[in-house]
Protein backbone atom coordinates (compact mmCIF):
# COMPACT_ATOMS: atom_id res chain seq x y z
CA UNK A 1 0.00 0.00 0.00
CA UNK A 2 1.03 3.73 -0.57
CA UNK A 3 0.73 6.26 2.14
CA UNK A 4 1.89 9.58 0.11
CA UNK A 5 2.74 10.71 -3.20
CA UNK A 6 4.91 13.09 -3.80
CA UNK A 7 4.85 15.31 -7.64
CA UNK A 8 8.69 16.68 -7.49
CA UNK A 9 12.32 15.37 -6.16
CA UNK A 10 12.12 19.14 -5.02
CA UNK A 11 9.39 18.69 -2.66
CA UNK A 12 10.07 19.15 0.75
CA UNK A 13 6.17 18.15 1.59
CA UNK A 14 3.88 14.92 0.86
CA UNK A 15 0.36 14.12 -0.12
CA UNK A 16 -0.77 11.51 2.25
CA UNK A 17 -3.48 9.14 0.12
CA UNK A 18 -5.09 7.13 2.69
CA UNK A 19 -5.64 8.15 6.56
CA UNK A 20 -2.51 8.47 8.37
CA UNK A 21 -2.12 8.09 12.34
CA UNK A 22 0.70 8.81 14.06
CA UNK A 23 3.81 6.41 14.18
CA UNK A 24 2.63 4.99 11.13
CA UNK A 25 5.75 3.88 8.93
CA UNK A 26 4.77 5.43 5.76
CA UNK A 27 5.36 4.21 2.37
CA UNK A 28 5.75 6.78 0.10
CA UNK A 29 6.45 7.21 -3.98
CA UNK A 30 8.23 10.11 -6.16
CA UNK A 31 5.26 10.76 -9.10
CA UNK A 32 8.11 12.26 -11.24
CA UNK A 33 10.56 8.73 -11.51
CA UNK A 34 8.86 6.71 -9.60
CA UNK A 35 11.12 6.06 -6.80
CA UNK A 36 10.22 5.13 -3.50
CA UNK A 37 10.51 6.95 -0.50
CA UNK A 38 9.75 6.40 3.51
CA UNK A 39 8.73 8.56 6.36
CA UNK A 40 7.20 8.65 9.51
CA UNK A 41 3.62 10.06 10.44
CA UNK A 42 4.00 12.00 14.02
CA UNK A 43 0.69 13.29 13.79
CA UNK A 44 -2.72 12.49 12.64
CA UNK A 45 -2.63 13.03 8.67
CA UNK A 46 -6.30 12.91 6.78
CA UNK A 47 -6.20 11.31 3.40
CA UNK A 48 -5.24 14.95 0.91
CA UNK A 49 -3.44 16.54 3.85
CA UNK A 50 0.20 17.14 3.84
CA UNK A 51 3.22 15.83 5.11
CA UNK A 52 6.10 17.25 6.49
CA UNK A 53 9.54 15.53 4.88
CA UNK A 54 12.16 17.49 6.95
CA UNK A 55 12.23 19.77 9.52
CA UNK A 56 10.68 23.17 8.93
CA UNK A 57 11.55 26.89 11.00
CA UNK A 58 9.53 29.48 10.49
CA UNK A 59 10.26 31.32 7.09
CA UNK A 60 10.76 28.37 5.50
CA UNK A 61 9.33 27.44 1.86
CA UNK A 62 7.19 24.46 1.28
CA UNK A 63 7.72 22.75 -1.80
CA UNK A 64 4.96 21.09 -3.89
CA UNK A 65 5.15 20.24 -7.86
CA UNK A 66 8.77 21.52 -7.51
CA UNK A 67 7.40 24.62 -6.76
CA UNK A 68 6.51 26.95 -3.87
CA UNK A 69 3.23 26.63 -2.53
CA UNK A 70 4.19 29.21 0.53
CA UNK A 71 5.64 30.09 3.30
CA UNK A 72 5.65 28.35 6.80
CA UNK A 73 4.58 30.12 10.13
CA UNK A 74 5.47 27.94 12.62
CA UNK A 75 8.15 25.52 13.03
CA UNK A 76 7.08 21.58 11.51
CA UNK A 77 9.22 18.31 12.14
CA UNK A 78 9.00 16.28 9.68
CA UNK A 79 6.22 13.67 9.73
CA UNK A 80 4.02 16.42 11.53
CA UNK A 81 0.79 17.58 9.30
CA UNK A 82 1.38 20.93 7.44
CA UNK A 83 -1.49 22.70 6.54
CA UNK A 84 -3.56 26.36 7.18
CA UNK A 85 -2.34 26.23 10.76
CA UNK A 86 1.22 26.50 9.92
CA UNK A 87 1.49 27.36 5.99
CA UNK A 88 0.08 30.70 4.09
CA UNK A 89 0.30 31.84 0.61
CA UNK A 90 2.86 34.37 -0.22
CA UNK A 91 0.94 35.63 -3.15
CA UNK A 92 -2.13 36.93 -1.81
CA UNK A 93 -1.00 38.10 2.02
CA UNK B 1 -3.39 7.23 -31.97
CA UNK B 2 -6.41 6.01 -31.56
CA UNK B 3 -9.14 7.91 -33.28
CA UNK B 4 -13.08 7.85 -31.81
CA UNK B 5 -16.53 8.66 -33.54
CA UNK B 6 -19.39 9.60 -32.07
CA UNK B 7 -23.04 10.14 -33.00
CA UNK B 8 -23.50 14.06 -33.15
CA UNK B 9 -25.76 16.77 -34.23
CA UNK B 10 -24.48 18.47 -37.16
CA UNK B 11 -25.89 21.80 -37.25
CA UNK B 12 -26.58 24.38 -40.15
CA UNK B 13 -22.97 25.82 -40.19
CA UNK B 14 -20.88 22.19 -39.66
CA UNK B 15 -20.58 22.73 -36.27
CA UNK B 16 -20.94 19.10 -34.43
CA UNK B 17 -23.28 19.09 -31.26
CA UNK B 18 -24.05 16.03 -28.51
CA UNK B 19 -27.53 17.74 -27.61
CA UNK B 20 -30.95 18.77 -29.08
CA UNK B 21 -32.25 21.82 -26.69
CA UNK B 22 -34.42 23.71 -28.12
CA UNK B 23 -34.33 26.73 -25.66
CA UNK B 24 -36.10 29.39 -24.78
CA UNK B 25 -34.13 32.45 -24.17
CA UNK B 26 -34.96 35.47 -22.10
CA UNK B 27 -33.45 38.51 -22.93
CA UNK B 28 -33.41 40.12 -19.22
CA UNK B 29 -34.40 39.29 -15.52
CA UNK B 30 -38.20 40.44 -16.11
CA UNK B 31 -38.84 38.34 -19.39
CA UNK B 32 -38.36 34.79 -17.17
CA UNK B 33 -41.63 34.40 -15.70
CA UNK B 34 -43.19 34.55 -19.70
CA UNK B 35 -39.98 31.76 -20.87
CA UNK B 36 -40.75 29.88 -18.23
CA UNK B 37 -44.46 29.70 -18.73
CA UNK B 38 -43.42 28.81 -22.44
CA UNK B 39 -41.11 25.99 -21.43
CA UNK B 40 -43.95 24.71 -18.86
CA UNK B 41 -46.60 24.64 -22.11
CA UNK B 42 -44.06 22.76 -24.36
CA UNK B 43 -42.88 19.84 -23.09
CA UNK B 44 -39.14 19.11 -24.38
CA UNK B 45 -38.13 23.03 -24.20
CA UNK B 46 -36.11 24.20 -21.81
CA UNK B 47 -36.07 27.88 -20.28
CA UNK B 48 -32.97 29.24 -19.27
CA UNK B 49 -34.25 32.00 -16.56
CA UNK B 50 -31.33 34.56 -15.63
CA UNK B 51 -30.41 37.67 -13.53
CA UNK B 52 -29.44 40.42 -15.80
CA UNK B 53 -30.51 41.98 -19.53
CA UNK B 54 -31.03 45.67 -18.18
CA UNK B 55 -29.37 48.99 -17.72
CA UNK B 56 -26.35 47.03 -18.49
CA UNK B 57 -23.52 48.94 -20.41
CA UNK B 58 -20.15 49.14 -21.86
CA UNK B 59 -18.14 46.07 -21.47
CA UNK B 60 -21.28 44.32 -19.62
CA UNK B 61 -23.11 44.84 -21.76
CA UNK B 62 -21.04 43.36 -24.72
CA UNK B 63 -20.43 40.35 -22.48
CA UNK B 64 -24.35 40.12 -21.72
CA UNK B 65 -25.17 39.85 -25.42
CA UNK B 66 -21.91 37.46 -26.20
CA UNK B 67 -23.47 34.95 -23.23
CA UNK B 68 -27.03 35.40 -24.97
CA UNK B 69 -26.28 34.81 -28.45
CA UNK B 70 -23.59 32.52 -27.66
CA UNK B 71 -25.66 30.18 -25.74
CA UNK B 72 -28.13 29.70 -28.71
CA UNK B 73 -25.53 29.29 -30.87
CA UNK B 74 -24.40 26.33 -29.08
CA UNK B 75 -24.20 23.33 -31.11
CA UNK B 76 -25.79 21.38 -28.67
CA UNK B 77 -29.22 23.81 -29.31
CA UNK B 78 -31.47 22.90 -32.39
CA UNK B 79 -34.03 25.88 -32.01
CA UNK B 80 -34.33 29.50 -29.92
CA UNK B 81 -36.89 31.44 -29.06
CA UNK B 82 -36.21 34.37 -27.42
CA UNK B 83 -38.63 36.95 -25.01
CA UNK B 84 -37.32 40.05 -24.19
CA UNK B 85 -39.17 43.01 -22.52
CA UNK B 86 -38.57 45.22 -25.94
CA UNK B 87 -38.11 44.67 -29.33
CA UNK B 88 -34.72 46.02 -29.47
CA UNK B 89 -32.12 44.19 -28.02
CA UNK B 90 -34.66 40.95 -28.35
CA UNK B 91 -34.12 41.39 -32.28
CA UNK B 92 -30.53 41.86 -31.54
CA UNK B 93 -29.87 38.88 -30.19
CA UNK B 94 -32.32 37.30 -32.69
CA UNK B 95 -29.97 38.44 -35.54
CA UNK B 96 -26.73 37.11 -33.82
CA UNK B 97 -28.09 33.48 -33.08
CA UNK B 98 -29.52 33.79 -36.87
CA UNK B 99 -26.05 33.74 -38.35
CA UNK B 100 -26.13 30.14 -37.31
CA UNK B 101 -28.52 29.36 -39.81
CA UNK B 102 -30.98 28.13 -36.96
CA UNK B 103 -34.41 28.50 -36.72
CA UNK B 104 -34.34 31.49 -33.96
CA UNK B 105 -37.42 33.55 -33.60
CA UNK B 106 -38.18 36.64 -31.04
CA UNK B 107 -40.70 37.75 -29.07
CA UNK B 108 -41.13 40.51 -26.99
CA UNK B 109 -43.93 41.81 -24.23
CA UNK B 110 -44.47 45.22 -24.25
CA UNK B 111 -48.16 46.36 -26.28
CA UNK B 112 -48.95 42.80 -25.86
CA UNK B 113 -48.46 41.99 -22.46
CA UNK B 114 -47.44 38.35 -20.76
CA UNK B 115 -50.33 36.24 -21.72
CA UNK B 116 -50.31 36.98 -25.16
CA UNK B 117 -46.61 36.80 -25.56
CA UNK B 118 -46.73 33.42 -23.85
CA UNK B 119 -49.31 32.15 -26.54
CA UNK B 120 -47.25 33.79 -29.70
CA UNK B 121 -44.34 31.85 -28.34
CA UNK B 122 -45.79 28.49 -27.37
CA UNK B 123 -46.79 28.40 -30.81
CA UNK B 124 -43.20 28.62 -31.79
CA UNK B 125 -41.80 26.84 -29.24
CA UNK B 126 -44.51 24.19 -30.47
CA UNK B 127 -43.33 24.10 -34.18
CA UNK B 128 -39.02 24.17 -33.49
CA UNK B 129 -39.69 21.14 -30.39
CA UNK B 130 -41.66 19.01 -32.81
CA UNK B 131 -39.02 19.69 -35.78
CA UNK B 132 -36.16 19.27 -33.61
CA UNK B 133 -37.30 15.25 -32.41
CA UNK B 134 -37.16 14.60 -36.06
CA UNK B 135 -33.51 15.39 -36.45
CA UNK B 136 -31.08 12.70 -36.36
CA UNK B 137 -27.44 12.01 -35.16
CA UNK B 138 -24.97 11.15 -37.68
CA UNK B 139 -21.29 10.00 -37.29
CA UNK B 140 -18.93 12.47 -36.70
CA UNK B 141 -15.15 12.70 -35.34
CA UNK B 142 -14.57 13.08 -32.00
CA UNK B 143 -12.15 15.54 -32.69
CA UNK B 144 -14.97 18.30 -33.82
CA UNK B 145 -16.14 18.48 -30.68
CA UNK B 146 -15.37 21.28 -28.83
CA UNK B 147 -14.42 20.63 -24.88
CA UNK B 148 -13.91 23.08 -22.24
CA UNK B 149 -12.46 21.81 -18.59
CA UNK B 150 -12.24 23.22 -15.37
CA UNK B 151 -12.18 21.41 -11.96
CA UNK B 152 -14.28 22.12 -8.75
CA UNK B 153 -14.12 21.69 -4.91
CA UNK B 154 -10.78 20.81 -5.87
CA UNK B 155 -8.36 18.86 -3.07
CA UNK B 156 -5.27 17.53 -3.19
CA UNK B 157 -6.43 14.42 -5.41
CA UNK B 158 -7.28 16.30 -8.13
CA UNK B 159 -3.93 17.66 -8.80
CA UNK B 160 -2.67 14.05 -8.28
CA UNK B 161 -5.05 11.91 -10.47
CA UNK B 162 -8.40 13.78 -12.18
CA UNK B 163 -6.30 16.66 -13.35
CA UNK B 164 -3.73 14.97 -14.92
CA UNK B 165 -6.49 12.82 -16.69
CA UNK B 166 -7.98 15.34 -18.05
CA UNK B 167 -4.50 16.82 -19.31
CA UNK B 168 -3.68 13.59 -20.74
CA UNK B 169 -7.20 13.96 -22.67
CA UNK B 170 -6.22 17.43 -23.86
CA UNK B 171 -3.39 16.42 -24.99
CA UNK B 172 -4.86 13.49 -27.10
CA UNK B 173 -7.59 15.81 -28.06
CA UNK B 174 -5.49 18.46 -29.62
CA UNK B 175 -2.85 16.14 -31.29
CA UNK B 176 -6.18 14.78 -33.25
CA UNK B 177 -7.19 19.02 -34.24
CA UNK B 178 -9.41 19.14 -31.34
CA UNK B 179 -10.86 22.38 -29.82
CA UNK B 180 -10.36 22.61 -26.33
CA UNK B 181 -10.42 25.27 -23.27
CA UNK B 182 -9.52 26.39 -20.28
CA UNK B 183 -9.43 29.67 -17.57
CA UNK B 184 -10.11 30.14 -14.38
CA UNK B 185 -7.69 33.39 -14.07
CA UNK B 186 -7.25 33.89 -10.69
CA UNK B 187 -7.00 30.01 -9.91
CA UNK B 188 -3.38 30.05 -11.71
CA UNK B 189 -1.76 32.23 -9.36
CA UNK B 190 1.28 30.36 -8.62
CA UNK B 191 1.16 28.53 -11.45
CA UNK B 192 0.61 31.32 -13.98
CA UNK B 193 4.55 30.72 -15.52
CA UNK B 194 3.47 27.26 -15.88
CA UNK B 195 0.88 28.45 -18.11
CA UNK B 196 3.19 31.26 -19.96
CA UNK B 197 5.27 28.18 -20.89
CA UNK B 198 2.60 26.72 -22.74
CA UNK B 199 1.70 29.50 -24.81
CA UNK B 200 2.29 28.75 -28.40
CA UNK B 201 4.23 32.17 -28.91
CA UNK B 202 4.94 35.25 -27.80
CA UNK B 203 2.23 37.40 -28.59
CA UNK B 204 -0.29 34.56 -27.14
CA UNK B 205 2.12 34.76 -23.74
CA UNK B 206 1.62 38.57 -23.29
CA UNK B 207 -2.09 38.22 -23.94
CA UNK B 208 -2.28 35.46 -21.01
CA UNK B 209 -0.28 38.05 -18.92
CA UNK B 210 -2.64 40.70 -19.66
CA UNK B 211 -5.62 39.26 -18.63
CA UNK B 212 -3.95 37.60 -15.82
CA UNK B 213 -2.73 40.55 -14.48
CA UNK B 214 -5.66 42.31 -14.66
CA UNK B 215 -7.63 39.70 -12.53
CA UNK B 216 -4.89 40.20 -9.53
CA UNK B 217 -5.85 43.80 -10.14
CA UNK B 218 -9.29 43.40 -9.57
CA UNK B 219 -8.56 40.70 -6.61
CA UNK B 220 -6.37 43.14 -4.85
CA UNK B 221 -8.36 46.04 -5.16
CA UNK B 222 -11.56 44.00 -3.94
CA UNK B 223 -9.92 42.09 -1.33
CA UNK B 224 -10.41 42.63 2.28
CA UNK B 225 -7.85 40.21 3.11
CA UNK B 226 -6.03 37.65 2.24
CA UNK B 227 -8.77 35.65 0.78
CA UNK B 228 -8.28 32.86 3.05
CA UNK B 229 -12.02 32.51 3.49
CA UNK B 230 -12.82 32.63 -0.23
CA UNK B 231 -9.69 31.07 -2.07
CA UNK B 232 -9.03 28.25 -1.38
CA UNK B 233 -12.66 27.42 -0.47
CA UNK B 234 -13.62 25.72 3.20
CA UNK B 235 -14.00 22.36 1.17
CA UNK B 236 -10.76 22.72 -0.80
CA UNK B 237 -9.07 23.09 2.86
CA UNK B 238 -11.06 20.69 4.27
CA UNK B 239 -9.41 18.41 1.17
CA UNK B 240 -5.97 19.21 2.32
CA UNK B 241 -4.99 22.69 0.27
CA UNK B 242 -3.68 25.36 1.76
CA UNK B 243 -2.87 28.59 -0.27
CA UNK B 244 -4.03 29.53 -3.80
CA UNK B 245 -0.61 28.92 -5.15
CA UNK B 246 -0.93 25.06 -4.50
CA UNK B 247 -4.50 24.84 -5.45
CA UNK B 248 -3.34 26.59 -8.83
CA UNK B 249 -0.75 24.00 -9.60
CA UNK B 250 -2.92 20.90 -9.53
CA UNK B 251 -5.33 23.25 -11.25
CA UNK B 252 -2.81 23.35 -14.70
CA UNK B 253 -2.46 20.00 -14.51
CA UNK B 254 -5.60 19.89 -16.49
CA UNK B 255 -3.51 21.09 -19.41
CA UNK B 256 -1.46 18.54 -20.60
CA UNK B 257 1.70 17.76 -20.73
CA UNK B 258 2.70 18.20 -24.54
CA UNK B 259 -0.16 21.06 -25.49
CA UNK B 260 0.57 24.73 -26.12
CA UNK B 261 -2.34 27.10 -26.23
CA UNK B 262 -3.32 29.14 -29.14
CA UNK B 263 -4.97 32.08 -28.18
CA UNK B 264 -6.58 34.11 -25.13
CA UNK B 265 -10.71 34.49 -25.30
CA UNK B 266 -11.86 37.06 -23.84
CA UNK B 267 -15.05 35.86 -21.80
CA UNK B 268 -17.56 33.74 -23.96
CA UNK B 269 -15.94 34.94 -27.07
CA UNK B 270 -15.68 31.30 -29.42
CA UNK B 271 -12.28 30.17 -30.63
CA UNK B 272 -11.42 30.39 -34.20
CA UNK B 273 -9.18 27.97 -35.01
CA UNK B 274 -8.55 24.00 -33.00
CA UNK B 275 -6.11 24.00 -30.64
CA UNK B 276 -6.06 24.81 -26.85
CA UNK B 277 -7.18 28.23 -26.14
CA UNK B 278 -7.13 30.31 -22.64
CA UNK B 279 -10.55 31.81 -21.80
CA UNK B 280 -10.25 34.91 -18.88
CA UNK B 281 -13.10 33.72 -16.35
CA UNK B 282 -14.20 33.26 -13.08
CA UNK B 283 -13.36 30.42 -10.68
CA UNK B 284 -16.48 29.68 -9.95
CA UNK B 285 -17.84 26.64 -11.31
CA UNK B 286 -21.39 27.73 -13.06
CA UNK B 287 -20.10 30.79 -13.80
CA UNK B 288 -17.42 29.72 -15.53
CA UNK B 289 -19.22 26.66 -17.33
CA UNK B 290 -21.90 29.15 -18.45
CA UNK B 291 -19.07 30.83 -20.04
CA UNK B 292 -18.21 28.62 -21.69
CA UNK B 293 -21.26 26.65 -23.05
CA UNK B 294 -21.59 30.17 -24.78
CA UNK B 295 -18.50 29.79 -26.61
CA UNK B 296 -19.68 27.17 -28.57
CA UNK B 297 -18.30 24.34 -26.13
CA UNK B 298 -20.31 20.97 -26.18
CA UNK B 299 -18.99 19.09 -23.25
CA UNK B 300 -17.37 19.85 -20.75
CA UNK B 301 -14.82 18.12 -18.42
CA UNK B 302 -14.71 18.77 -14.52
CA UNK B 303 -12.28 17.11 -11.88
CA UNK B 304 -13.88 16.90 -8.49
CA UNK B 305 -12.11 16.33 -5.44
CA UNK B 306 -14.39 16.57 -2.32
CA UNK B 307 -17.49 16.38 -4.61
CA UNK B 308 -18.43 20.19 -6.27
CA UNK B 309 -22.01 18.70 -7.81
CA UNK B 310 -22.34 21.60 -10.70
CA UNK B 311 -24.26 21.06 -13.83
CA UNK B 312 -25.20 23.30 -17.45
CA UNK B 313 -28.16 23.10 -19.26
CA UNK B 314 -26.74 23.31 -22.30
CA UNK B 315 -23.25 21.78 -22.22
CA UNK B 316 -23.18 18.05 -20.25
CA UNK B 317 -20.81 18.22 -17.27
CA UNK B 318 -18.69 15.10 -16.99
CA UNK B 319 -17.34 14.72 -13.21
CA UNK B 320 -14.17 12.83 -12.25
CA UNK B 321 -13.11 12.17 -9.28
CA UNK B 322 -9.58 10.61 -7.64
CA UNK B 323 -10.56 11.22 -4.17
CA UNK B 324 -11.68 7.65 -3.10
CA UNK B 325 -14.02 8.76 -0.06
CA UNK B 326 -15.70 10.92 -2.53
CA UNK B 327 -16.24 8.25 -5.24
CA UNK B 328 -17.99 6.27 -2.63
CA UNK B 329 -19.51 8.96 -0.19
CA UNK B 330 -21.12 11.42 -3.56
CA UNK B 331 -21.14 8.47 -6.27
CA UNK B 332 -24.45 9.61 -7.87
CA UNK B 333 -22.36 12.37 -8.62
CA UNK B 334 -19.47 10.89 -10.30
CA UNK B 335 -19.06 9.83 -13.95
CA UNK B 336 -15.67 8.21 -13.67
CA UNK B 337 -13.71 7.36 -10.95
CA UNK B 338 -10.10 7.56 -11.68
CA UNK B 339 -9.06 6.92 -7.16
CA UNK B 340 -6.85 3.96 -8.08
CA UNK B 341 -4.14 6.30 -10.02
CA UNK B 342 -3.27 6.81 -6.06
CA UNK B 343 -2.12 3.38 -5.12
CA UNK B 344 -0.35 2.82 -8.55
CA UNK B 345 -3.09 1.10 -10.02
CA UNK B 346 -4.01 3.01 -12.97
CA UNK B 347 -1.78 5.17 -14.99
CA UNK B 348 -2.80 8.72 -16.06
CA UNK B 349 -2.87 6.68 -19.71
CA UNK B 350 -5.58 4.23 -18.84
CA UNK B 351 -7.32 7.10 -17.20
CA UNK B 352 -7.41 9.80 -20.11
CA UNK B 353 -8.42 6.49 -22.71
CA UNK B 354 -11.27 5.91 -19.61
CA UNK B 355 -12.52 9.22 -20.30
CA UNK B 356 -12.23 9.55 -23.66
CA UNK B 357 -14.19 6.57 -23.77
CA UNK B 358 -16.85 7.94 -21.29
CA UNK B 359 -16.81 11.54 -23.14
CA UNK B 360 -17.90 9.22 -26.31
CA UNK B 361 -21.02 7.72 -24.76
CA UNK B 362 -21.52 11.10 -23.17
CA UNK B 363 -21.65 12.51 -26.64
CA UNK B 364 -23.83 9.67 -28.12
CA UNK B 365 -26.68 10.90 -25.61
CA UNK B 366 -25.55 9.22 -22.36
CA UNK B 367 -27.02 11.06 -19.47
CA UNK B 368 -24.11 12.54 -17.55
CA UNK B 369 -24.47 12.60 -13.74
CA UNK B 370 -25.65 16.03 -13.08
CA UNK B 371 -28.13 15.49 -15.97
CA UNK B 372 -29.63 12.97 -14.48
CA UNK B 373 -30.01 14.82 -11.13
CA UNK B 374 -30.93 17.97 -12.81
CA UNK B 375 -28.40 20.05 -12.62
CA UNK B 376 -28.90 23.00 -14.95
CA UNK B 377 -26.57 26.01 -13.27
CA UNK B 378 -27.04 29.00 -16.08
CA UNK B 379 -25.22 31.80 -14.38
CA UNK B 380 -24.07 35.04 -16.14
CA UNK B 381 -21.00 36.91 -15.41
CA UNK B 382 -21.55 40.45 -14.37
CA UNK B 383 -18.69 43.09 -14.89
CA UNK B 384 -20.06 45.57 -12.29
CA UNK B 385 -23.47 47.31 -11.33
CA UNK B 386 -25.81 48.67 -14.33
CA UNK B 387 -26.47 52.37 -14.66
Amino acid sequence: MIHFLVHDAADNVGVAVVDLEPGTECVGRNLADNSALTARAEQSIPLGHKLALKDFVVGDTAIKYGCEIGRLVQPVKAGQHVHTHNLKTKRWA
Amino acid sequence: MQKRTVLGYRRENGRVGVRNHVIILPVDDISNAACEAVANNIKGTLALPHAYGRLQFGEDLDLHFRTMIGTGSNPNVAAVVVIGIESGWTQRIVDGIAKTGKPVTGFWIEGKGDIQTIADASRQAKEYAQWASELQRTECGLEELYISVKCGESDTTTGLSSCPTVGNVIDKHCALGGIASFGETSELTGAEHIVAAKAANDEVRKEFFEAFEDYTKLVFDQKTNDLSESQPTKGNIAGGLTTIEEKALGNVEKLGKKTKFVGCLKPAAAPDKPGLWFMDTSSAAAEAVTLWAASGAVVHLFPTGQGNVIGNPIEPVIKLSGNPKTVKHMSEHIDLDVSKILQGEMTLDEAGDALLDLIVRTANGRLTAAEALGHREFVMTKLYRSA
